[in-house]
């Protein structure tokens, strides 16, 4: 394969099970090297796609291409070159650090000598050195979830699948987990990885924003952020934020409202200043704090999804 | 193809050894069912509980007293010359058998004429009752002087003649079918659940991303067991040995191919179960009924095929302690040859095929 050709392509590609569409006609393309981010939250489709991607599961319709082979038909030739990580736990908890990747560097067809080779590239890799004898079951969350990386990587796949393998790992190590995946994607390993956090979404190259099994957008993180550019966001701050949801949403150049905790952000058609006027005017009796606030990737995901349940409704 | 198959092998080797508690049961458990049922299953009856009424009171009445003792089945629990006392002594349970002495009995053997001995049983369990009859028989044959002119002349007609089990011990009958019993029942366990454990904990998931076909999968789970069991199931044999004089005459390695083709095919049904049952704790369940029920009661392990209703015959075809137990008594108790049991080893090749076949099956289909 020439480094031109995209390490995905996916075209319409569908599944449902039963009435339920999990995944609804979706297409993208993923260049080889990139660090692909697949946003959405529960239920979007993403572990749905994940899984048709790594030939796990069949589509019920459209096509996808993995490094060029059919997902359908070549489903053994896409397991020989990809690197999986499940959003369980997928390693033998009974077994030590060592034994895990001599067992996955045997299950993935390695020789002898190149079992122990990557063995000691991911123990290094993943930075676990003191811990090769140590039951997986006894390790800090943090280090398992490097060694599943690892251990997914070690017949050096081109491409890596992850699905959201960060899910219950303090901040550090979470930090620790995408150093490794810049690394990896440095080295040129196609990263395809699903998350519903914004701030890992944010260190990917590009972003397919998923919502009930359909792509809504697909792009770099400035140019997602770009759909604001003719208008604005603001931050609300008030003493009853539901209530005065419904009050903002009826004014004029408001495109929608929505609540951030214990505040609002409220997306204006327009630059700022008429907008934050009408606000604090329709507020006055709340003591509003109106300050206009950079957009995050959240913000970008919920105007998405309040546009296309709009489109829908 | 063997590097994956190994890597499997060997993982579940190392988890084998963690997991105490499965190396225990899979190891400890067969001998310890040995032991258990081994003493306590038995159609031998002993100690039965004899009053015997010499209205002789001669010393050839003795004899056939002393013969009754001497069988080492019998207790003597009263003696006398009073017929009435044995209606008491049977309702009140403290007799099962009294054996009768008429008058004149040493008279009538020393002339030669015809005499009779009287044997009264407590025939309310018809099993026991029908195992004493037989003692009993034998013994008074055994006393019955053998006179010139023919066999007839004395008290009892009629000797059996019993082969391979001259004594008709009942632990060499059920003993091997103890062990099919045991070998069926740890085999399905230790393989119920291999592949469903691997469903339940995620490990499934990463696997099935791996080019691990099903068969190298199911190879690499079945092997190490087959190994654990065959050492479980050859201790529990050499103990049957020496424990209850179960005799191996026929060749140790035609015993052992047919006991690697039967764990074979235990271990390829319970990782049937083990692709169908979606939680551990259903396969094992699964597993152990349909481990033990059918090997108890179809196999002819306790009851005998030949006499059951013609719909049951059928049935035993599918139970693969069937096939197992023909040969194995075959080759410990007679030491036939393959000529004999072939198609008996055949049926468990047949059957091994069809279950691990459809294990894969199952497997191609998940994986």
């Amino acid at each position: 394969m020439t480094s031109a050709q995209p390490a995905v392509v996916a075209r319409d590609l569908s599944r449902t099970f039963g009435a339920f569409v999990a995944v609804d006609r979706v297409s993208f393309d993923v260049a080889p090297g990139e660090i692909f981010g697949f946003l959405g939250s529960n239920g979007a489709g993403k572990t749905t796609t994940i899984r048709m991607l790594c030939g796990l599961l069949a589509p019920s319709g459209g096509s996808a291409t993995v490094l060029g082979f059919d997902v359908g038909r070549e489903a053994a030739e896409i397991k020989r070159r990809i690197g999986y990580m499940s959003q369980r736990f997928s390693l033998y908890s009974d077994l030590t650090v060592e034994e895990n990747l001599r067992f996955w560097g045997g299950a993935y067809g390695l020789f002898g000598r190149e079992i122990a080779a990557r063995t000691e590239w991911a123990i290094a890799t993943a930075g676990i050195e003191g811990q090769r004898h140590t039951l997986v079951r006894e390790l800090p969350g943090g280090f398992r979830q490097r060694l599943a990386l690892v251990a997914a990587l070690l017949h050096q796949p081109p491409i890596v699948f992850l699905d959201e393998p960060t899910g219950g790992v303090d901040p550090e190590a979470r930090r620790r987990f995408w150093d490794l995946i810049d690394t990896l994607s440095g080295t040129g390993t196609t990263v395809f990885v699903t998350t519903h956090s914004m701030d890992e979404a944010e260190r990917c190259h590009r972003v397919a924003l998923m919502h009930a099994g359909r792509l809504l957008a697909l792009d770099s993180v400035p140019a997602l952020k770009s759909v604001f550019a003719a208008g604005a966001i603001v931050e609300v701050t008030c003493h009853h934020p539901v209530a005065a949801m419904a009050a903002i949403e009826r004014l004029p150049g408001v495109e929608d409202v929505a609540l951030f905790g214990d505040r609002l952000h409220v997306v204006l058609a327009h630059a700022p200043a008429e907008g934050v006027a009408a606000i604090v005017q329709e507020l006055r009796g709340e003591a509003p704090v109106v300050t206009k606030v950079p957009p995050s990737l959240e913000d970008v995901f919920i105007h998405m999804i309040a546009r296309a349940e709009g489109r829908a409704a | 193809m063997l590097r994956r198959t190994l890597a499997i092998a060997i993982k579940e080797l190392l988890q084998l050894r963690r997991d105490l508690r499965t190396a225990l049961t899979l190891l400890a458990m067969p001998v310890l069912l040995l032991f258990i049922y081994g003493y306590a299953l038995s159609f031998d009856v002993q100690h039965i509980r004899l009053a015997v009424v010499d209205e002789d009171g001669g010393r050839a009445a003795r004899d056939v007293k002393d013969a009754f003792l001497e069988s080492g089945y019998f207790d003597l629990v009263a003696y006398g010359g009073d017929i009435r006392t044995l209606d008491h002594m049977f309702d009140a349970g403290s007799a099962q058998a009294a054996l009768i002495v008429p008058p004149r009995y040493g008279d009538d053997l020393a002339a030669h004429r015809r005499t009779t001995l009287q044997f009264v049983l407590d025939g309310s369990d018809s099993q026991t009752a029908t195992t004493i009859l037989g003692y009993a028989r034998q013994i008074v044959a055994s006393v019955s002087p053998v006179v010139p002119g023919g066999a007839r002349d004395g008290p009892v007609a009629g000797v059996p003649l019993v082969w391979y089990n001259p004594d008709m011990a009942s632990a060499r009958f059920l003993v091997p079918g103890l062990l099919a019993f045991i070998m069926m029942v740890t085999a399905v366990i230790a393989t119920a659940l291999a592949v469903v454990r691997e469903k339940e904990r995620g490990t499934m998931e990463s696997l099935r991303a791996t080019p691990l076909r099903a068969i190298e999968l199911l190879g690499g789970k079945t092997l190490p067991y087959l190994l654990v069991s065959f050492v479980a199931a050859s201790v529990s044999l050499l103990l049957a040995h020496l424990l209850f004089d179960v005799p191996v005459r026929g060749s140790l390695l035609w015993l052992a191919l047919v006991m690697l083709l039967f764990l074979a095919v235990g271990l390829g049904w319970g990782i049937f179960i083990s692709t169908l049952a979606e939680t551990q704790q259903v396969a094992f369940q699964f597993g152990l009924l349909s481990a033990m029920l059918p090997t108890l009661l179809l196999s002819g392990f306790i009851f005998p095929i030949s006499s059951m209703p013609s719909a049951l015959q059928v049935i035993t075809y599918a139970v693969p302690a069937r096939y197992f137990l023909v040969a194995l008594r075959e080759i410990v108790l007679k030491g036939a040859g393959p000529e004999v049991w072939w198609n008996q080893a055949l049926g468990l090749v047949a059957y091994g095929v069809v279950v691990l076949g459809l294990a894969t099956f199952r497997t191609v289909r998940s994986l």
